[in-house]
């Protein structure tokens, strides 16, 4: 396998990814690509799955080494599982967040992985979070991380307006991830979304060829 | 949780102490040409079709340009229904399958329910995770249970992938063209194993580190075709000699036996209780 990794800072597979997560009225999309890659050179894979549910109304993205992410989601679902059936109710979005912030925050040193939480509870409703690398947890409207990020900063900063609906907000993460997956190079593959409401979940798969297309191609 | 304790829990952190013992070892080779270990320099290969999951390897272990295993065995077992390829360093890839498929046992005989394949992938990540890429382990782990036909990748570093055709090893880019090429969902068996054969050549053709033959491992609701080898090498060389000397070959000059003289000191009779 060394073949593969050449001068990634992440040892092993890494997500090399794009993720988001964005509130409408009444609810939240989260989404990614699908890319998982080795060394930035190296597609080990083409459809990983980067958007875990960690509860009924909850979802993670992951970034950053796969291994790292995986680990500290499921530590993340054990907890909050059992947390819910201490409190005998479901979990906040933020006690998932905070699962997550933890877990980074006291691994620093060890860790490679930054997460995206996004989910609906009753006291709250629709909530987006990020835990970046460090362990750092800050609350937001929208929000996008990964490595392809870095392409659509001004694509959201400019697109998105707070109290869409679900199916203008759907497009404008469609697009967003669409473009970056045209950028980046460590992002790619399907577009994976979830739309979080009151009333459910809905997973809604992009394939990459139908994925929009911009004008250059 | 008694069922989930499967293993010791271990004690938190690294454990660290066969680094003395390491270090006592490499002094033993100054200059430090330590004994590089055994990789499997190998290829591969699994397929999920229609009816469960074929997963196939070849056969060379390699120690560095010397071949030092021509008929290894990859494919290694973990359960009835669970079978598992190993890349990577042989000695970590043996051990970690075998110390999976006996807790996989131990779980089956204390839950009463047959392995999944999901389960034990579970195991492996942990196991896998919690040593941060020093086992060398790659593998391919392949089976049927209650819930369907799976196929599973674990990177030495803990991370995972649920895939429907796969390949690992140095020679992993050969087969991937071909499986890349040949895969459709729902395929019969003989197109699946023949795909996955064809993975495998080509990987042993163009990766110096795989080579001699090739094992296929069928496995569905019915049961397990471990076939080994599936098609031998086309190079396989004929010794021409035997290396077993017949007795007479050196002739005996002199023959002497000397009885050892042995007294009975003490003489005990243990009744043993079989009530």
């Amino acid at each position: 396998m060394e073949k593969h990794c050449t001068d990634s800072r992440v040892k092993g597979v890494s997500t090399g990814t794009t993720i988001l997560a964005a509130i409408f009225d009444g609810g939240v999309v989260i989404g990614s690509d699908s890319r998982a890659s080795m060394g930035g050179e190296y597609v080990s894979s083409k459809t990983i799955n980067k958007v875990i549910q960690v509860h009924d109304r909850i979802f993670c993205c992951m970034a950053g080494s796969l291994a790292d992410a995986q680990a500290v989601i499921k530590s993340a679902k054990f907890h909050l599982s059992f947390h819910s059936v201490q409190m005998e109710s479901p979990p906040q979005v933020i006690a998932a967040a905070s699962v997550l912030k933890d877990l980074c925050y006291k691994n620093k040193d060890e860790l490679q992985a930054g997460f995206l939480t996004a989910g609906w509870d009753k006291k709250n409703g629709p909530q987006v979070y990020v835990v970046s690398l460090g362990g750092m947890l800050i609350s937001q409207q929208v929000t996008i991380g990964g490595s392809g990020s870095t392409y659509i900063y001004g694509y959201v900063d400019a697109k998105y307006k707070p109290n869409m609906t679900k199916e203008e907000c759907l497009q404008f993460a469609t697009n967003a991830l669409a473009l970056a997956m045209g950028r980046d190079n460590v992002s790619g593959g399907v577009a994976h979304l979830v739309v979080i409401t009151e009333k459910g979940v809905e997973h809604v798969v992009v394939p990459g060829d139908k994925l929009p297309k911009f004008h250059d191609e | 949780m008694a069922l989930a304790n499967i293993f010791e829990t271990p004690a938190p952190g690294f454990n660290f102490d066969n680094a003395g013992r390491n270090a006592a070892l490499e002094g033993l080779f100054d200059g430090g040409n330590t004994p590089k270990p055994m990789k499997t320099g190998t290829t591969i290969a699994g397929v999920v079709f229609k009816d469960g999951v074929v997963l196939g390897a070849d056969t060379r272990a390699t120690s560095d340009e010397v071949v030092a295993d021509k008929m290894c065995a990859k494919i290694h077992y973990i359960s009835p229904n669970i079978y598992c390829c190993g890349a990577g360093t042989a000695a970590d890839t043996e051990k970690t399958t075998d110390l999976l498929s006996s807790n996989l046992t131990i779980y089956s005989l204390n839950s009463g329910r047959n392995p999944r394949v999901v389960m034990a992938v579970n195991i492996l990540q942990d196991m896998l995770y919690r040593y941060h890429g020093q086992i060398g382990a790659n593998l391919i782990l392949g089976g049927v249970d209650c819930t369907g036909n799976h196929l599973y990748t674990v990177g030495p570093y803990g991370s995972v992938d649920k895939v429907p055709y796969l390949s690992m090893g140095s020679g992993d880019l050969a087969a991937l063209g071909i499986l890349e090429d040949g895969f459709k969902p729902d395929l019969e068996l003989e197109p699946a194993k023949e795909l996955v054969r064809a993975a495998i050549q080509a990987g042993i053709m163009n990766d110096l580190g795989s080579g001699n033959n090739i094992d296929i491992c069928v496995i569905t609701k019915q049961g397990v075709d471990y076939i080994r080898p599936y098609r031998e090498s086309q190079y396989k060389d004929n010794r021409k000699m035997k290396y077993k000397y017949r007795p007479g070959t050196t002739t005996v000059l002199t023959k002497e036996v000397v009885p050892l003289k042995l007294e009975v000191v003490q003489e005990t009779v243990q009744k043993m209780e079989t009530t």
